[in-house]
């Protein structure tokens, strides 16, 4: 009986377990083990080598799609931010009633009802050359010639992610800004803090768990695209996921699992540093 | 007219099917090679019976999984076939890495030099295949015509791996043999489109590409070891660079290549690089490109969306690109049977002229001839102008009576193609330095 209930535990957790170890755990050490075979050209056989590695860290070319990559992950961040921080702070602060705070926040949703390539590609009817807003700037005599940077441009590219990716920076941002103890506002108004002050030393700081959950979102989803920066920079602009797909592609398993190794360490070291600044289990 | 087709087509079909009862009642079953388990001979209704029991899994790029194939050849052969369709990459993988998954491997041969060492394919016996001397010679013996370009073609030419050396061989014989890798069905001749009314003047060399005039509006594809066969037939037009073979480039004519793209890439030559086949249609039907490297099914495709497009004959030549079909490793007894008698049908000319109506041209053209209207086969295989309007497989018209072929007959077509889809010894770095041009 009491050696039963000493399993429990266990037999509790063991599903999940397992998932975790065959779902994960298992196919990563696949990918390292792989990462460190030879390739010649056409097969892959077993071996070690850190050749693949050594590519990765000593090619300009590899080098600057790591730097293309933290870039994008950059600005679409920053553009998730400033999106969001507005518009879960007026959800949160300005719209009183909480039946309309569900339902504009559903509102905010509606885009994710349908796929994303849908979402992605519904763009460039709208960005070409030939797309609405040059026919509308061409129209109103703002422009004479088509605005070419519109579409298969950087522009298009961080455009298409913040679409896609804002809502995971809005939500989490509103979940905390209603945690918010809106006593604290009160006082700080009684004793006179203008409302900047109560942004900077209130709301802010409060909301940073909210905004820390945003960004590792926003930034590994980032990390991990190659669909959106192929379609939306028209194959111009590349990313280490596209890469990684280029080198599947014509058969590369080691250099594409080499590269995958990197970029998950990558990663992962941006959401330790994000987890050192902010506490986010204030949130769980 | 379709009716007529349909007619033509039921004919024929019973006509295959009575062939190859004939054939296979009347064949000594002691044909069968040793090892298979139906030796000694049985009946034909036997066999014909446990025939029925077979699937065959085929695996293969988009252009030949149609359905409309599948159920013919079900209707005709007696047996199940399960088609999936990949992008080329994906069929490359699981023809090398996934053997078990598959009966029969449709695939281009630039892949070949991938697949065969791979030792997932068994050589097939050209004295099964009864059709194998209808085949063009462009895969037999290499030799169109004396005098022909396509002759001396660089890169994977289909005839460079046509055969392997013995039965249980992996290694590309340079004469024919008995043992052959993929018995073809379709192939073309691939070149760049336009929009006339967006360009305004005729196209005759590749070197138009990168001609400043069309800065911002050319688009080159992003397969790396395709695109960069279009770039250096560019940059050899324009007189840039000369190469020994072009399909297959040495470290040095890669570097100096992608040096080259990656200049043009920052003048800003190029709006935008397509990997999909319906890319490069909206692409072009969007006016954001005017000129690119495209395939033929997608100029059908621009055109058939009421934009004039042009598949411009180059004077510099084709680069071309053949598919056919190779055989699992795993298939044996009843099963090999089945997947010798689909070859056999392949060859047998209702899908050569199910393809040659889309603009593909039939391994064994004179064999599709019996399937097509003399109309259209003097359309897609003379140059002539079209006497009444073309109407493609699926019933749409794609041309109107009056029409020429972009590029002529069949002869000059695929008479000028100087270099095929290609697999590099440099593969790897070819990839490499692509992936500089692109985030360049």
């Amino acid at each position: 009986m009491t050696q039963s209930k000493a399993l429990r535990p266990y037999l509790l957790a063991a599903p999940q377990t397992l998932v975790f170890l065959f779902g994960l755990v298992l196919p990563i050490a696949v990918i390292l083990i792989v990462s460190f075979w030879n390739f010649n050209g056409i097969a892959t056989t077993p071996g070690f080598t850190l050749r693949h590695y050594i590519g990765i860290f000593t090619s300009p070319a590899y080098l600057s799609t790591y730097i293309n990559t933290l870039k994008f992950a950059f600005l679409v961040w920053l553009v998730c931010v400033l999106i969001s921080y507005p518009v879960a702070y007026y959800l949160a602060f300005r719209i009183k009633s909480t039946k309309w705070q569900t339902i504009l926040f559903l509102i905010c949703t509606v885009p994710f009802l349908t796929s994303n390539i849908i979402r992605m590609i519904s763009w460039i009817p709208f960005l070409g050359r030939e797309g609405l807003i040059n026919k509308a700037l061409m129209g109103l005599q703002i422009v004479d010639r088509p605005v070419e940077m519109f579409l298969f441009s950087d522009f298009a590219v961080i455009l298409a992610m913040v679409h896609l990716y804002c809502l995971f920076m809005i939500a989490p941002i509103f979940n905390s800004m209603m945690k918010i103890d809106r006593a604290l506002i009160s006082a700080a108004e009684d004793l006179g803090a203008s409302a900047f002050n109560i942004q900077k030393r209130i709301i802010l700081p409060l909301s940073a768990p909210g905004i820390a959950i945003g960004t590792i979102f926003v930034v590994t989803l980032v990390m991990g695209e190659f669909a959106t920066m192929r379609l939306m920079s028209g194959g111009k602009s590349s990313s280490v996921g596209y890469l990684i797909k280029n080198q599947i592609d014509s058969l590369q398993y080691p250099a594409a699992a080499a590269n995958a190794i990197v970029l998950l360490t990558l990663t992962l070291l941006i959401v330790f540093a994000i987890l050192r600044v902010v506490d986010i289990r204030k949130q769980l | 007219m379709s009716k007529i087709n349909r007619r033509t087509f039921i004919q024929g079909g019973l006509a295959t099917g009575a062939a190859l009862a004939a054939a296979r009642c009347s064949s000594p079953q002691a044909q069968a090679p040793s090892g298979t388990p139906n030796n000694p001979a049985q009946g034909p209704t036997i066999n014909t019976n446990q025939i029925k029991d077979v699937t065959l899994r085929l695996i293969g790029t988009g252009a030949a999984q149609i359905n409309d194939i599948r159920v013919k050849a079900e209707e005709d052969l007696g047996f199940k076939i399960q088609m999936r369709a990949l992008s080329t990459a994906e069929n490359v993988q699981i023809a090398v890495t996934q053997p078990k998954q598959y009966d029969i491997y449709d695939g281009e041969y630039f892949s070949l030099p991938l697949v065969v060492p791979s030792g997932n394919l068994q050589p097939i016996e050209v004295s099964r295949i009864q059709e194998f001397d209808a085949i063009t010679p462009i895969f037999t013996t290499g030799e169109l015509y004396s005098g022909a370009r396509v002759n001396t073609s660089q890169g994977t030419a289909p005839r460079k791996v046509m055969y392997v050396t013995g039965q249980d061989s992996t290694e590309f014989a340079p004469e024919p043999t008995n043992w052959a890798t993929m018995i073809p069905f379709q192939y073309n001749a691939d070149t760049l489109g336009y929009r006339p009314d967006l360009v305004g003047r005729k196209i005759e060399s590749w070197a138009e590409l990168f001609n400043p005039e069309f800065r911002g509006k050319t688009s080159l594809l992003d397969i790396p070891s395709i695109g960069i066969m279009d770039a250096a037939m560019v940059l050899e037009a324009q007189g840039l660079m000369t190469f020994e073979d072009k399909g297959n480039m040495t470290p040095e004519e890669l570097n100096q290549v992608t040096k080259l793209l990656i200049e043009q890439k920052r003048a800003g030559q190029f709006r935008a690089f397509w990997k999909s086949f319906d890319e490069s249609v909206n692409f072009m039907t969007s006016g954001e490109v005017v000129l690119q490297s495209m395939w033929s099914p997608a100029v059908t495709a621009v055109k058939a969306r009421g934009f004039e497009c042009i598949y411009a004959p180059l004077k510099e030549g084709y680069r071309g690109w053949g598919g056919g079909l190779g055989l699992s490793k795993n298939l044996s007894g009843i099963a090999l049977d089945a997947a010798y008698d689909y070859l056999n049908w392949m060859l047998d000319g209702w899908v050569g002229g199910f393809l040659s109506r889309q603009g593909y041209y039939s391994a064994a053209p004179e064999k599709a001839r019996n399937f097509m209207q003399p109309e259209e086969w003097d359309f897609w295989y003379e140059g002539k102008p079209a006497a009444i309007d073309m109407i493609d497989p699926f019933g749409k018209k794609i041309e109107s009576a009056g029409a020429v072929r972009d590029g002529g007959s069949f002869t000059e077509r695929m008479g000028n193609v100087v270099c095929w889809n290609s697999f590099m010894q440099q593969q790897e770095y070819l990839v490499y330095k692509w992936t500089e041009f692109i985030v360049a």
